[in-house]
């Protein structure tokens, strides 16, 4: 499929790509509109930037949602990377197939059944063994469940495209199993590990519906709080904080983006040298 | 055949931690659902009664209530969130397929050097805040939004369009929120397409059309799958954007399920309902696992 798609195929592409962007553009549009009312260009401002500072809600919401994501996506990484290996270098084992399937349901699963189903779950969890109690625990928890999906599929895929004969050698060099691992596999899989604990950090800072079921009463995430207040109606400093927080997933999806061309780089011209 | 880790005992090393965590947090918890699902609701921690306990002479006793399904059955709200939900789901996965296959095509058709920034594009929106994609959306629906306003503006409409709290504006968030999920299983599958057919196909005499349709179309099918389940299955479960942009009548069955849980506190009848909903998936995620496990054999 070389070819050059006909103008009215690229049409619709790149409508498409617009229709995309438009709604989130506008969003970053309203957040610099000195006017409260949102169908009034007041003048550009900072104003509403500047009062997210000063309102502690949203700001222990935020910090609870980093600590949150940056642990869910480091456990998600360990337990998604393991997951991939065991599917794509073990070989027959059994529980083989109840692993793919936990790995891709997941993916598709609607996201209240599996928050009213995991709430189901520790609440019975603490009536029995007296752990986890709801907050920052059943939220961490919840979150790994769903990244390390995400994180197994990726890491799948590159192990899938990796040269297996890199690691045999090594091996046949009287190399352990473990430390071929380490010296080979690792650095081959390492952009697709990274820039999955980066899709994590999103997913995990951006969930709503599973954080909502089992954070129980006391813990809100930010996405907990953005939600009760654009339920309330359309409000500026929401904007401005919905820019901010767009900008910063768009960093880390751009150089999660770019690690993994950067390996699939590497790895081409590692193939050519060594077709050589 | 990889010979290598494979017949050490070391192996469960690797297997076990992500199957263990995944038995306990991701199928387990189907378990307590269902087992929850025949509960009554009781004004206790936790707020059900128990279905399997032991008598204080140690004899197991079960005390299993069909009140919960039954009542999914009699009260209607069910029934119509289940349909609507079903409903608003299929043709909002048609119009994300509609627009999504050209736009795949396209892409696909595309030199391999813009390929990358095309996807990424695409990829892009798709990683980034669900929440707030359909609250920028409501930035452009609202009565007194960019949209309106323009359309007033320019003179085309008298009076804001009403869009917001209605079901149009369900469909334009479904579709607008869910369109990069079609495009990227097709692209994959488009991309796969070899050339030659294509060509082996015009030069014996077939009209582009007719090579789409004989060659191209059936080819892609398993991206057709793959990106209408993507689609379909989480948009039937949809919770934040009926809440956000639909009224009171767009009732599907999350925001059903999200109610009954905050407003009326009752878990079991909450439980039946996920179990119910989940029968109602079983088949098309059935499909979309039967199609990823051969694509991972393939």
């Amino acid at each position: 499929m070389q070819r050059h798609p006909s103008a009215s195929l690229n049409t619709v592409l790149y409508l498409g790509i617009a229709l995309l962007y438009v709604p989130i553009l506008v969003l970053i549009g309203y957040s610099f509109n000195a006017s409260p009312l949102v169908n009034v260009w007041g003048g550009f401002s900072m104003t509403w930037y500047g009062q997210l500072l000063h309102n502690q809600e949203l700001l222990q919401a935020a910090l609870l949602s980093l600590e949150v994501a940056v642990a869910a996506s480091s456990g998600a990484v360990v337990l998604g990377t393991l997951a991939a290996i065991a599917l794509v270098r073990l070989g027959r084992f059994p529980g083989r197939l109840l692993l793919t399937g936990m790995v891709d349901a997941p993916l598709v699963m609607p996201e209240i059944i599996t928050g009213i189903t995991q709430l189901l779950l520790f609440v019975s969890m603490v009536h029995v063994l007296g752990w986890p109690h709801r907050g920052f625990t059943t939220i961490v928890l919840s979150h790994i469940t769903f990244c390390s999906a995400y994180v197994a599929v990726t890491v799948q895929s590159r192990l899938q495209g990796a040269d297996r004969s890199l690691e045999e050698a090594a091996m046949d060099l009287g190399a352990g199993p473990a430390r071929a691992f380490l010296e080979i596999t690792l650095p081959i899989i390492a952009p697709a590990v990274v820039s999955s604990w980066l899709l994590c950090f999103t997913l995990s800072i951006d969930d709503l519906v599973i954080s909502s079921f089992v954070a129980g009463p006391g813990a809100s995430t930010l996405p907990m709080v953005i939600y009760s207040k654009v339920k309330l109606g359309v409000s500026p400093d929401v904007n401005a904080l919905a820019s901010l927080i767009v900008c910063a997933a768009g960093i880390c999806i751009v150089t999660a983006g770019q690690l993994m061309a950067r390996g699939d780089r590497r790895r081409e011209l590692e193939a050519q040298l060594a077709g050589n | 055949m990889p010979m290598t880790l494979t017949a050490r005992p070391g192996r469960w090393l690797i297997i076990l931690p992500p199957l263990l965590f995944l038995l306990v947090f991701f199928l387990i918890p189907f378990a307590f659902a269902f087992k929850i699902s025949f509960a009554e609701a009781a004004p206790r921690v936790p707020p059900f009664t128990d279905v399997i306990s032991f008598t204080a002479d140690h004899h197991l006793r079960l005390a299993f209530s069909l009140g919960n399904y039954r009542f999914l059955f009699t009260d209607e709200v069910y029934a119509v969130a289940y349909l609507y939900s079903l409903r608003t789901a299929a043709f909002s996965t048609l119009i994300c397929l509609l627009i999504g296959y050209p736009m795949a095509y396209a892409i696909a058709r595309s030199p391999k050097s813009r390929q990358g920034p095309l996807l990424l594009a695409i990829m892009l929106p798709f990683w980034t805040s669900f929440l707030l994609r359909v609250y920028a959306l409501e930035g452009i629906i609202r009565d007194n939004g960019i949209l309106n306003t323009l359309l007033l503006h320019l003179g085309i409409i008298g009076q804001p369009l009403r869009i917001m709290h209605t079901g149009l504006a369900v469909y334009l968030g479904i579709i607008y929120s869910y369109l990069p999920f079609m495009v990227l299983p097709l692209f994959a599958t488009l991309e796969k397409l070899d050339p030659a057919l294509l060509e082996a196909a015009t030069d014996l005499g077939s009209t582009p059309r007719r090579a789409f349709l004989d060659i191209t179309l059936p080819l892609s099918a398993p991206g057709v799958i793959a990106g209408a389940m993507l689609v379909f299955i989480p948009a039937v479960g949809e919770f934040v954007i009926p809440s956000l942009l639909g009224g009171p009548n767009n009732l599907m069955i999350g925001r059903v399920l999200w109610d009954e849980f905050y407003g009326n506190h009752d878990w079991p009848v909450a439980a039946a309902v996920a179990i119910a909903f989940l029968l109602l998936l079983a088949f098309p995620i059935a499909v979309y696992q039967y199609y990823n496990l051969r694509q991972a054999e393939a």
